[in-house]
């Protein structure tokens, strides 16, 4: 910014020597216009940590556990990606477009299926919102979720019940999107997401641990760069997998490697292995368990539809 | 072999100078356009229903009435086609012809309000439920074709695309803007006494 307006008063200082009073004006002008350029006063898009955002404190903790293992059971069985936003307000913006804003830049849906729905409060506003995905228009027209905020959502906000408005909300989202005939995600079997996390891992040990390896060890010595390495892959293995065990295991895996290495530089050298021919062969939507780990299938396309109230 | 190598580079220039981006941009804002169009014609669908419905109310005030079927003929009467995109001044009429039929519709959900009758008319109330969704579709089908536009209009201008736009004739596309650029800028009378 500053340096824009460095350059451009250098090139209005060129054009007046030119063409004298009028260039200068123009520089003037120039740097004066970008100056007085307008901030967008929009709100920023939160981050997608769960299936249900409370910025409000609104909901108490036991209250957001159960819509969340709710909705996450949902996608787990269904696929579809339902979430819930509740937010203070949403000016300057209505309510519609900020909930257009954040589902579209959220994208929540599977990535081929794109089936999301975003359920925006706007507590202060006293507005509500359900912002439906292209692929689920059909599933919950207009009609149906205006009638879904008029007959399950502001009664019971009208009496300060927030979370009971949420979970009769939710149920009869989810009875209408079941009754939609969506493909089922494909064969979630139980440790799903840990197989996740196991490939994660082994790519990790396979590609990163003999990089790293290899510059700590020249940085720091054979033995303290294989305790760095060690210390490095527990680190992010703890990360990625939030297991004490399992960050122990691909520590000392390492630390094992590292120290091996050292002492045969060849191998180090031609530290991969063929590890190829992984297939996940599952949606590909990361939906841990109740503990979080939720994110956006990605593939939600939202156009507008859905409905507005107030209470 | 010389032949073959000029081809190669006549291809390689082209791809260079932005042409494959002038397909799919151009292609983009096509689709766009179509989805505009679309819900422009999911709206004057609507329209019908929303007349009959409001024709119900014996003493409905017949002038908001007819201006939004007048609206409405003359909006579905105008032909478009894909080169609309290139010609501004269909773009313009098509527009104005739009954004007419936007405002007769609102004024007549306004009017509609004081009608105690059609406010608990259930079909009534499902109509302006879905008359809501589709103008929110609109804005959001309106604001995708502005920014498809943005993006191949930034392409058609800038240097040195814009000798690849000015060779292949790809010029600037028109884009939507506020009708009542006047109305709007001028501050709103608030007046209590009027009752």
């Amino acid at each position: 910014m500053l340096r824009a307006e460095l350059r451009l008063s250098l090139t209005a200082r060129l054009m007046a020597q030119k063409f004298l009073a009028g260039g200068w004006l123009f520089g003037v002008a120039c740097v004066l216009l970008l100056a007085l350029a307008p901030a967008l006063a929009q709100l920023a898009v939160p981050a997608l940590s769960s299936h249900v955002i409370d910025t409000t404190a609104t909901l108490n903790t036991e209250q957001v556990r159960q819509l969340e293992r709710k909705l996450s059971a949902f996608e787990q069985t269904r696929g579809a990606q339902v979430v819930i936003l509740v937010v203070p307000t949403t000016q300057p913006e209505d309510i519609s477009s900020y909930a257009n804003r954040v589902s579209n830049s959220w994208k929540i849906g599977r990535r081929e299926i794109g089936d999301g729905l975003l359920l925006v409060v706007a507590k202060n506003d006293r507005k509500v919102r359900i912002e439906v995905a292209k692929t689920l228009e059909g599933a919950i027209p207009d009609l149906a979720a205006k009638r879904i905020i008029d007959q399950a959502i502001t009664p019971r906000f009208k009496q300060g019940d927030f979370a009971g408005g949420l979970n009769a909300a939710v149920d009869q989202v989810m009875a209408l999107i079941t009754g939609e005939a969506l493909p089922v995600p494909t064969a979630a079997p139980e440790g799903d997401g840990d197989g996740f996390q196991w490939m994660d891992l082994a790519i990790f040990v396979f590609f990163a641990v003999p990089i790293v390896g290899s510059v700590a060890r020249g940085i720091l010595g054979p033995k303290l760069g294989a305790l760095a390495t060690g210390g490095a892959a527990g680190a992010v293995a703890l990360l990625i997998t939030s297991s004490l065990l399992i960050a122990g295991v691909a520590a000392g895996l390492a630390l094992l490697y590292a120290l091996f290495a050292g002492l045969l530089p060849s191998l180090g050298g031609s530290g991969r292995r063929g590890g190829g021919g992984w297939q996940t062969g599952t949606g590909g939507f990361g939906g841990g368990g109740g503990g979080g780990g939720f994110s956006s299938g990605g593939g939600g396309d939202f156009g507008g539809g859905g409905a507005s109230g107030d209470w | 072999m010389t032949r073959w190598f000029l081809i190669f580079m006549t291809a390689l220039t082209l791809s260079g100078c932005g042409y494959n981006d002038f397909q799919r941009l151009d292609e983009q804002t096509k689709s766009a356009w179509s989805e505009v169009l679309n819900q422009y014609q999911r709206r004057a669908d609507l329209v019908p229903n929303i007349v009959a419905t409001v024709k119900g109310e014996a003493a409905f005030e017949q002038d908001t009435l007819t201006k939004v079927i007048e609206a409405r003929a003359k909006a579905t009467s105008i032909q478009v086609t894909p080169e609309t995109l290139n010609n501004p001044e269909a773009f313009q009429k098509f527009q104005a012809a739009q954004g007419e039929l936007g405002s007769a519709l609102s004024r007549l959900m306004v009017v509609a309000e004081q009608y105690p009758n059609l406010r608990a008319n259930d079909g009534f109330r499902d109509l302006r439920v879905q008359l809501e969704g589709t103008e929110n579709r609109v804005t959001v089908a309106r604001n995708r074709y502005i920014q498809a536009v943005q993006a191949y209009n930034v392409l058609a201008r800038s240097f040195p695309t814009n000798l690849t736009a000015m060779v292949f004739s790809y010029p600037p596309k028109p884009t939507f803007s506020v009708q009542n650029e006047a109305t709007i800028s001028a501050p709103p009378v608030v007046d209590f006494n009027k009752k």
